[in-house]
């Protein structure tokens, strides 16, 4: 038995991409589950980062609250709040998004609290208030840093994303658990292979859109060779 | 040497290794079964090898028969927890496991396609029938461990539900819970519409009739469950187990298999074993395990005793 190329003929199985667990439809699910975790840790985390980069406050509790939320296991966090909520997407979200803040967290504070202090200064000097500062200046030149947590946070929830399905009816975990539960490994191993290739598809885009945020925060780098570019 | 041929160097050095790991996949089936496993004292048949599935209920079970043939003088090897059907019932049909507490209704569907029996008796006859050469299926026990269909008390009384073709009275829409496994299978929505001609509509909860599961029906986001009758949940949480009248689910008592090393006198202790064992009697064992938290050799022994197996 040839498991892998199995999977891929599942795959190509056109009966698989038809009616109510059609493949397509469980990614767009998998896909608008996932961006919808993302996007709200950004709206949470974000700004929470961004203030603690700038104003320096809260430090210490925030490196202990995202060191501390990424230990926790998303399966066990899942069930808490599946008892607590009931089955349906509330608890898989809220499980995935203690997953997806912690690194969004990180990026924003860490990004903001590494641009150059003197850059800062300089622009206090001119005379720009501290909201000019903190978007003109400082979040232009955290974006890198603040999208690489993103990204993270991305990859994480996309491949983590498949526990949806242990109580609900979303998303590309369930040809993952049915398979399992059935002995169809190809069925298994196809969901599998589709989840590691969205994630690799919303790595990709992340990527440029990190680098397209790097030339921009510091457009001099673009210049210099790419062989220097990684001992720099 | 210059960094861009030493970082190409790398990025070929990873290719190449993804390549061999994919090409591993590709010739060798990682579920395949590697280590191979010596029969235990070929020929001697007071030394016996018991199994058991990787189920804290069937755990129990194995210890039953374990201790009941210790106490007879017989040398027991434990390869106890050891996964599913399609793993160990390989190793009882090569003789590496002599004994192995095991489920009518599931493992005649192992061994057979598509079984038409569904009582008890029917399906325990065509059991011994379907049985592999050298492997011999002992008396079954009362007890059972099948799946049955759950509602609350309270949907119950409101329903005026005690068998399954009740929920035609029903008039709120049904939406069944289980295992996503539930949903192609006949004992999910299809065997409902198939068997009683209900339709119900399906919601995945992967944790097997467990606390999520439960939660959903009290919760009333689900009216129906999947929850094995001997499962202590159910008289936990004051369940109404709906009678299954047309025969929908396969009838699955608990059945020891034995290979030809079981000697006449330790299938006798076995059998004797399995008399005992009636349906309130695993639900007890299985509520010591799941409540008290208790290891499966303590209640085995403890059962054995009170029924006068170790004296």
């Amino acid at each position: 038995m040839n498991l892998f190329l199995e999977a891929v003929q599942w795959l190509l199985d056109p009966a698989n991409w038809a009616g109510p667990n059609a493949l397509g439809l469980r990614i767009l699910e998998h896909i608008g589950f996932s961006a919808v975790v993302v996007l709200v840790a950004a709206a949470i985390g974000i700004p929470a980062g961004t203030l603690i980069g700038h104003t320096g406050r809260g430090r210490g509790a925030i490196i202990a609250i995202t060191g501390g939320a990424r230990a926790l296991p998303t399966l066990g966090l899942l069930t808490i709040f599946g008892l607590w909520l009931g089955i349906g997407l509330e608890a898989p979200f809220l499980a995935l998004l203690v997953l997806a803040l912690p690194p969004v967290l990180a990026g924003a504070y860490a990004g903001v609290e590494s641009v150059d202090r003197a850059t800062v200064g300089a622009a206090r000097a001119i005379g720009l208030t501290e909201r000019q500062i903190l978007m003109g200046v400082e979040l232009p030149l955290a974006a890198p840093v603040i999208i690489g947590g993103l990204r993270s946070a991305a990859l994480q929830v996309i491949s983590t994303a498949t526990l949806a399905a242990y109580i609900s009816d979303t998303g590309l975990g369930r040809p993952i658990f049915s398979g399992l539960k059935t002995q169809q490994y190809d069925m298994m191993l196809g969901g599998s292979i589709l989840v590691a290739l969205l994630a690799l598809l919303v790595e990709l885009c992340f990527q440029l859109v990190q680098s397209a945020a790097a030339r921009r925060a510091e457009p001099h780098r673009t210049q210099t060779p790419a062989s220097e570019r990684i001992t720099a | 040497m210059n960094i861009r041929i030493r970082r190409a160097g790398l990025t070929i050095a990873a290719i190449g290794a993804v390549g061999v790991l994919l090409a591993g996949c590709a010739s060798a089936d990682p579920l395949e079964e590697g280590g191979e496993t010596t029969p235990a004292g070929e020929g001697d048949s007071s030394s016996l090898v018991i199994g058991s599935q990787a189920y804290y209920s069937n755990e129990i079970i194995a210890e039953l028969y374990a201790q009941a043939l210790e106490a007879d003088g017989y040398t027991i090897d434990r390869q106890l927890q050891i996964g599913q059907r399609e793993v160990y019932m390989p190793e009882i049909e090569a003789g590496s496991i002599d004994l192995f507490p095991e489920y009518t209704g599931p493992l005649l569907q192992y061994w057979t396609e598509e079984p038409a029996e569904r009582t008890s008796d029917e399906v325990f006859d065509a059991l011994v029938e379907a049985a592999p050469e050298g492997l011999t299926i002992l008396d079954q026990a009362p007890a059972t461990d099948q799946d049955s269909y759950v509602v609350t008390r309270e949907f119950a009384e409101a329903n005026d539900l005690t068998t399954v073709a009740d929920l035609a009275n029903v008039e709120e829409p049904l939406t069944m819970g289980a295992n996503s496994e539930a949903e192609t299978r006949p004992n999910g929505p299809q065997g409902l519409a198939e068997v009683y001609g209900i339709e119900a509509g399906f919601t995945p909860i992967e944790d097997g009739g467990g606390p999520l599961t439960i939660q959903a029906l009290q919760d009333g986001d689900i009216q129906l469950a999947i929850v094995y009758t001997a499962d202590p949940t159910i008289a936990q949480n004051d369940l109404v187990v709906l009678e299954d009248t047309e025969g929908l689910f396969l009838a699955s008592n608990v059945v020891p298999v034995a290979s030809d090393r079981v000697d006449e006198e330790a299938q006798a202790t076995v059998n004797e074993v399995s008399a005992a064992l009636t349906a309130d009697a695993l639900i007890d064992l299985n509520r010591q395990s799941v409540e008290e938290q208790s290891p499966a050799a303590d209640i085995a022994q403890a059962w054995l005793e009170e029924q006068g197996f170790l004296g």
